[in-house]
This record gives C-alpha cells, sequence and structure tokens, in this order.
C-alpha cells in the first residue's frame, strides 16, 4: 500500500472527534466558572465594599488559590478531563498549568526540577500573552491614540 | 534473511506484576498487582525499577536460580536512555543487554535471548515494564495536568514482567523469530500510535510469513503488540490488501482495559503484550501455535514537535505450546 493510500485509511479509520459536545461542555463549564467569579465579586464589592479593580485582583486571586488547592489535592484533573477546555481556558487552568507541572518535576530538584519546569505549559500563555497585548496596545496607540 | 529457526530454546516462565489500572480490567491472572501507582516508592521512577525488581527476584526465586546461573539479563522501557532497567540491572551480579524497540522491547529481548541460548548460554532473563504516569510525563503532559485525550489516544499500561528463556525443556518453545523492519507511512501525530505501527506490524507479518513459507492459517493466533483498537482495524486492512488470512487475530492493547475505564483506544507500553501472554494466552491453553508481533512507535518529543513523521519498528517470534 502507497504512504498516501494509507494515510486516507488512518484518515478513514481514525474516529471524528465530539467537537460539538465538547464545545457545548466547555461552554457551559466555563460559564459556570464566569458565574462563580461574578459571585466572589459581588461578595467581594458589596460585603467586604471593596472598589472595583481590587474586587477584580482578589477574585482572581482567590480563583487561583481554589484551583491550585484542588490540583494539589489530586482531583482536579479528572474534573479537568469531564470538563474539556471550560477549566483550561480561565484563570484556573493557567493556576492548574503551573500546580501541575511543579508536581511532576519537584522530586527533580529545586532549580533543575521545579524552577526549570514551573512554566512548562504557562511559558507559551505569558509569552504571547504580553505580545499580543503589546501589539494591540501599539494599534491602539497608532490608531485611537 | 531476518529470520531464525531455533530447536532448543524454551519460554519456561513469565512473572507478571500489574498496576492499579490494569486490575480493574479484563485481566485477572496476574502473579502481583498494586493499587498505588507509587508501589510504596517516593517516585513513579524508582516505582517503576521496584515493579522491574520484583518481577526478576520473583521469577529466579520461582525456578530456584540465583546470579550465577543467569547467563544474561536482557532488559528496556520507556524511560529517557532506558535507565529504569540500567538501575534495575545495577542490583544483579549478571551481564546486561539493554535493548529499546519503545514497546516492541519484549520481543527484541526475546529474540535476543534465543539467539544467546542457540550460541550455548544456558539461562536468559528478559525484562521490560512501563508505568502510565512516567510516559505522561515524558512524552505528553504533567501527570496532575489531565489534558483533553482524542479518541485515538491508547494509555500506556503500568506493569512489568520478566520472562525466563532457556535451553531447558519447558511447555512453550520459542519455534522462531524475525527481526522487523523500521518503517515510515509519513504519520505525525504521536496521538495516533495504533495508526503508526500497524504498518510496521504488517511488514513484519509479510516478512516473517515469506521468509518461513508459511500462510497466515498456519498460525493458531496472531496477536499484535499495543496498536489498539483503530491500529488493530488497520492492520487487518493492510493484510486483508495483500490476501494474508488468519484463523484468529487480536491486538494485545484491546484485551486489558474494559470500555467503562475511558482508556480510549486502549493499552499501550511495552508491558502490553507479555502481560496478555502470560497471564491471558498461555494460561488459557487455547492455541498451540501463536505468532506474537510486538509494536513500537519511535518517537521522542522533539522529533513529534518538529512535525517529522514517526518510524516505527515491529518484532516477531512465534511460539510453539507443546502437549
Amino acid at each position: 500500500m502507497k504512504q498516501e493510500e494509507y494515510q486516507e485509511l488512518v484518515k478513514e479509520l481514525t474516529p471524528k472527534e465530539k467537537r460539538v459536545s465538547h464545545a457545548l461542555i466547555a461552554f457551559v463549564s466555563g460559564g459556570l466558572v464566569g458565574v462563580l467569579c461574578t459571585i466572589i465579586f459581588e461578595i467581594l464589592s458589596t460585603t467586604f465594599e471593596m472598589g472595583k479593580s481590587s474586587a477584580t485582583v482578589w477574585t482572581v486571586i482567590i480563583l487561583i488559590g481554589i484551583a491550585s488547592f484542588l490540583t494539589a489535592l489530586g482531583f482536579f484533573d479528572r474534573w479537568v478531563k469531564k470538563c474539556q477546555c471550560g477549566l483550561i481556558v480561565p484563570t484556573t487552568g493557567f493556576a492548574h498549568s503551573i500546580t501541575s507541572s511543579a508536581l511532576d518535576y519537584k522530586k527533580d530538584g529545586l532549580i533543575t526540577g521545579l524552577g526549570s519546569n514551573f512554566f512548562k505549559l504557562a511559558g507559551s500563555v505569558i509569552l504571547y500573552g504580553i505580545l499580543s497585548g503589546f501589539i494591540f496596545a501599539l494599534i491602539k496607540v497608532v490608531f485611537y491614540g | 534473511m531476518a529470520s531464525f529457526k531455533y530447536d532448543n530454546v524454551y519460554l519456561n516462565d513469565g512473572f507478571t506484576i500489574a498496576g492499579p489500572y490494569e486490575v480493574k480490567g479484563k485481566l485477572s491472572n496476574f502473579d502481583m498487582s498494586s493499587d498505588d501507582m507509587y508501589f510504596g516508592e517516593k517516585t513513579f521512577e524508582k516505582a517503576e525499577v521496584k515493579m522491574q525488581v520484583k518481577a526478576i527476584d520473583s521469577l529466579m526465586a520461582r525456578n530456584y536460580l540465583n546470579d550465577n546461573q543467569v547467563d544474561c539479563l536482557i532488559g528496556g522501557d520507556l524511560s529517557n536512555q532506558i535507565t529504569t532497567s540500567s538501575v534495575t540491572a545495577a542490583k544483579y551480579r549478571i551481564p546486561f543487554l539493554g535493548v529499546y524497540a519503545a514497546c516492541a522491547s519484549f520481543n527484541e529481548a526475546l529474540i535476543l535471548g534465543a539467539n544467546l541460548i542457540k550460541l550455548d548460554f544456558k539461562n536468559i532473563v528478559c525484562v521490560t515494564s512501563s508505568h502510565n504516569l512516567n510516559s505522561e510525563k515524558q512524552f505528553r503532559y504533567p501527570v496532575e495536568y489531565g489534558a483533553p485525550k482524542k479518541e485515538c489516544t491508547t494509555f500506556t499500561a503500568t506493569g512489568s514482567v520478566a520472562a525466563l528463556v532457556s535451553n531447558k525443556e519447558s511447555k512453550v518453545k520459542i519455534e522462531s523469530a524475525t527481526i522487523g523492519k523500521v518503517v515510515d507511512y509519513g504519520i505525525k501525530d504521536a496521538n495516533n500510535m495504533g495508526a503508526v505501527m500497524a504498518p510496521a506490524a504488517f511488514q513484519v507479518l509479510f516478512d516473517h510469513l515469506n521468509e518461513m513459507k508459511r500462510s497466515g492459517t498456519y498460525y493458531d493466533l496472531i496477536m499484535t503488540g499495543d496498536l489498539g483498537e483503530i491500529g488493530e482495524e488497520l492492520f487487518k486492512k493492510l493484510c486483508q490488501r495483500q490476501g494474508i488470512k488468519f484463523n484468529k487475530y487480536f491486538d494485545a492493547g484491546t484485551q486489558i482495559y474494559k470500555s467503562e475505564q475511558d482508556t480510549k483506544a486502549g493499552a499501550s507500553g511495552p508491558i502490553a503484550l507479555p502481560l496478555v501472554l502470560f497471564s491471558k494466552i498461555l494460561p488459557e491453553n487455547k492455541y498451540k501455535k501463536i505468532l506474537i508481533i510486538a509494536t513500537g512507535s519511535l518517537h521522542s518529543p522533539a522529533l513529534v514537535n518538529q512535525k517529522n513523521s514517526i518510524p516505527s519498528i515491529a518484532q516477531a517470534v512465534s511460539l510453539e505450546v507443546l502437549q
């Protein structure tokens, strides 16, 4: 069998990913994280009388804290599997990627293991986050002053 | 010719150790199992070494052998630079050959061992292991990350098997073997290892049957290593295309987990084939002539990240169960 013919056969026999159902699951679970954020935000701004900006910062911190804690307890990965990208795309996923890398590599030493692998997955998010922030800021300054 | 015939080589015994997922699966006949992925150790790497050592120790004890009576230890696994097998070998005073053919390592060890017996070696221990979380860490994402997986992904099995090959007659004879060629069919997706390896399995089967002048129906059972559900289908199609017929064929990767275990396309890892062989096929005693084809996807994270196609290999060993 020729290579191209085989690759066609592979395409035919490989099951299709359930993209629609995955997207719906991610939409709902990601939405629930958003609802949780709003609840925390409301509590902070009404009960604790925080200003909008500090309430936002504290909401993110609390969410990161919860996600990291759950990763450390060892069952957040099971939730991620069920919720698809609903838990990975929000800031909970960012925290989870760092904590899970840290857990994997802590036994390889503080510098050679934990330190150098801490941002193994999150590194791309930081780099391209900053880069796109810079580009959009530039566009804003050039075109809108 | 890359095929060998053997007159006096026997597969005397195999000691199997299985991890927590495997115990909950379809197989039950393991010699030892653990419900702890750490096997009582501090790291997963040490856990894998411990499995290998336990398997070798128990095998040698069961066959009344000490270090001096074993002429060679042949081992391979999936860890970087096969450190697991090397660390294991350091615990014995037995000459060591380390092999790497990814998930085909066990058969490669068997072929090497059988040829050494042909050269008048007496007892050889072949060992292999894999650990799901070590493989996840090395080839995929951090263990606790739990990234969503594709439907075609296979699940690395956890366990270890040590097998004794010798010239002392026993129930299972290693009858012949064929060394496989590395093939590359241009598949670049490391998540679809069944598709990567199926052509290699087909190639070695084709060569084996040709060189031994046999047909596929000569064997009561042909069993591939860890192609998984998709690879199994692809392998069947490739054989069908070539007109190779079987009496019975299945892939060991599809025999380990139950469907509700969410292991996607089935089990993979060098351990998949020997685990099914020693805890199901040989104890069942249903088949007399068995061809086992272990399959290996020869990739590294760098090869895949640089978008190269993945080469694969398979090694075939023919076993005969004597009356």
